[in-house]
């Protein structure tokens, strides 16, 4: 009697027990499916905003490159060739843009192009020289606004006095439409151009190259401290209350908020150094002092992580200490060294706070060809994006978000690949 | 007492304040095995450690006493262990190829002592440690394959083989075949057999049918003493002491 009453207190007792780990499942399954929700959501938003940024509307120009305007002839030097009078072919183009417009609304009609036609008419003829006196048909930039028109992105059924374009200007838009003169293409100004006030003729390459310098600057800084501090730390340090204070400080270090090294950066790298401002070497030295912890963190992990026994075994033929660490675990452990430096990397090139304090917020509307010249880099540039009042800007900061996304999966695709292609089974 | 190879002498050590051994006095004599032998944690991995001074890997571990190798007194300051080490090879419990090539496992101590001026010398060393620690003929035509490839048994032997590649006098082994199946174990007590004739053996073992068989002398260390030292047959057959018996006879440990 007694004997069946335990057995179905077991048999309860072990419903219950299946019922729990069911729940737990479920539990874990909602809670995967709902991070994975926001993701796709993320995503789905940033691409669905940015995707247009990587079109950009052209015009059909007509130009007459007439010598008589250009105040050129056809025997000119490549140097007066610069010096031609660009402006004045642009404005009769325009000017002729329409039959028989007013003056009223040639000022409306410029305004639909971007202010680089000058430049784009130029490089056209100096490409082209042999084009002098005669009438040339190009496809010229349009302004933002006439992009975000026919992008969809601004509406055209909001009162006048709320549009960019105003009525006139919109029908110009239909009627260019209508005769074909003007389409989207690729925007490879999005990548061949740094920033710019006018969202058409804005870049990422700027910004691009800078998070290139600067994260150079870090790793070339942050990686051979790393492995120096993080091999002493392990393998020479001896164990006393001095480096066990080191040990816990660096784990300290990791934690602090980026903006405090930036104001390090300002106070003592620009006022106390002198060096120069907005620059990569200066955001580089901030985020690789802010990188360091997280690195060495890493750096040590992997360094524990190789067996005593490999240590003992080449001591045990007599090789010195340094020889021990310096042939067999430094080896070993480098796959888990870059890898943590390539996460550490990633986090420095997401870094927005301590750049700015630098002073890499200014607005550099040229490519940085070194680690001393000013420079935007693309977290900052995106939030000067964002900020932006034109709506131009809005699709550029979206797309400017898929860059540097890109950008970190391909930096954790190296990171992963790594750690697969050099890890050893013990 | 004229091939005495190592004399210690009332060697002390501490883990921390925990003594491991207590005044230790052996003499090993030259061109023998010496078999070490006791339960577990009675010192004897200890005592071998501190003849090539691996013990200074421990930090808390202190040593005291005096120990000589070659009437050099090694338990001090002022001895060169990285020379100390190339002349005392060790092997240990676990095989521990480094994780490179067969070739280059052995080639590393001699390169790194600077034995060799040529690569045709560097190989013959090679072949001939391969040789002489009889891993040679299994290995020959795959030098260049990683040393973890191995079975365990011929891992063992490249690390015997890695040891006398630096040309040691001494070769020390911790529990060398615990790692290992029987078969592997009957080719590395093989093995130890025949390298007694160029090298001073000592052997730490849990089996004492291993003892029995590879050693001439054996040590019965219990609870970090010396209980007993003396021939192999002496001890196996007919030990003075009487822990030295019940060890033997399986009444513990």
């Amino acid at each position: 009697m007694n004997n069946s009453i335990a057995k179905e207190k077991i048999v309860s007792l072990r419903k219950k027990r299946s019922l729990e780990d069911m729940r737990f499942k479920y539990y874990g399954f909602t809670a995967m499916c709902l991070s994975l929700a926001v993701l796709v959501f993320l995503l789905y938003t940033i691409f669905s905003k940015g995707y247009t940024a990587f079109q950009k509307t052209i015009v059909l120009l007509e130009v007459d490159y007439n010598q008589e305007v250009l105040k050129l002839t056809p025997d000119s030097s490549d140097e007066d060739m610069e010096k031609g009078k660009f402006f004045r072919v642009k404005k009769q183009a325009i000017e002729n843009f329409f039959p028989d417009l007013s003056k009223s609304d040639i000022k409306l009609v410029k305004k639909l192009f971007s202010i680089n036609v000058d430049k784009e008419i130029k490089d056209y003829f100096l490409d082209n020289p042999e084009v002098i006196n005669t009438k040339q048909q190009i496809w010229v930039t349009a302004h933002s606004d006439v992009d975000q028109l026919l992008k969809g992105n601004s509406r055209r059924d909001v009162p006048e006095d709320r549009r960019k374009l105003n009525d006139i200007q919109l029908s110009y838009v239909d009627q260019l439409v209508e005769e074909n003169r003007v389409k989207q293409v690729f925007n490879n100004f999005f990548f061949t151009k740094a920033d710019s006030r006018h969202p058409e003729i804005a870049g990422v390459a700027g910004s691009f190259m800078g998070s290139l310098f600067t994260l150079f600057t870090v790793f070339i800084l942050s990686f051979p401290i790393a492995i120096g501090a993080s091999v002493y730390l392990e393998e020479f340090a001896p164990k006393n209350r001095i480096t066990e204070l080191i040990e816990v400080n660096i784990s300290n270090l990791a934690a602090v908020p980026s903006i405090v090294f930036g104001l390090l950066g300002l106070g003592v790298l620009l006022n106390v150094f002198g060096l120069p401002r907005s620059t990569p070497l200066v955001g580089g030295s901030v985020l690789a002092l802010m990188t360091l912890p997280t690195i060495i963190i890493a750096c040590r992990a992997s360094l524990k992580a190789v067996p005593p026994s490999i240590k003992e075994g080449a001591l045990a033929v007599g090789a010195t200490k340094t020889q021990a660490v310096f042939h067999h675990v430094v080896p070993l452990a480098l796959p888990g060294t870059l890898t943590g430096t390539i996460i550490g990397l990633a986090q420095a090139l997401g870094e927005t706070a301590p750049l700015i304090m630098i002073g890499m917020i200014a607005f550099i509307p040229n490519i940085p060809t070194g680690l001393t010249e000013p420079s935007a880099a693309l977290p900052v540039q995106i939030y000067l994006w964002v900020e932006s009042a034109e709506r131009g800007f809005q699709e550029k900061s979206a797309a400017a978000i898929m860059v540097i996304l890109i950008f970190l999966f391909m930096m954790n695709a190296i990171a992963v690949f790594l750690r697969n292609r050099f890890e050893r089974k013990w | 007492m004229s091939n005495s190879k190592i004399l210690a002498n009332g060697v002390d050590v501490y883990y921390g304040s925990k003594q491991a051994l207590f005044g230790i006095s052996m003499d090993i004599k030259e061109k023998e095995v010496t078999a070490l032998i006791g339960p577990s944690g009675c010192g004897k991995s200890t005592f071998l450690r501190c003849i090539n001074r691996m013990n200074d890997l421990i930090e808390i571990c202190k040593v005291s006493g005096s120990i000589k190798v070659d009437n050099q007194e090694i338990i001090s300051e002022k001895t060169d262990v990285v020379s100390l080490r190339s002349k005392i090879g060790m092997v240990f419990q676990k095989p521990n190829p480094f994780p490179k090539s067969i070739f280059d496992n052995v080639a590393y101590g001699p390169t790194i002592h600077g034995l060799v001026d040529s690569k045709n010398e560097l190989e013959e060393i090679v072949h001939s440690s391969l040789k002489k620690a009889g891993l040679f003929d299994e290995v020959k035509d795959r030098l260049n394959e990683p040393g973890t490839s191995l079975s365990g048994g011929q891992q063992q032997r490249l690390c015997i083989a890695r040891a006398i590649a630096v040309n040691p006098e001494i070769i020390l082994m911790d529990e060398p075949c615990s790692a290992l199946d029987p078969i592997a174990t009957a080719i590395i007590e093989e093995l130890i057999d025949e390298l007694r004739l160029n090298y001073t053996i000592i052997i730490v073992t849990h089996s004492m049918q291993q003892a029995a068989r590879v050693s001439q002398k054996t040590c019965f260390f219990h609870l970090g003493e010396l209980i007993e030292t003396g021939e192999t047959n002496k001890i196996f057959t007919n030990p003075d002491n009487t822990k030295t018996q019940d060890y033997i006879t399986g009444r513990f440990g």
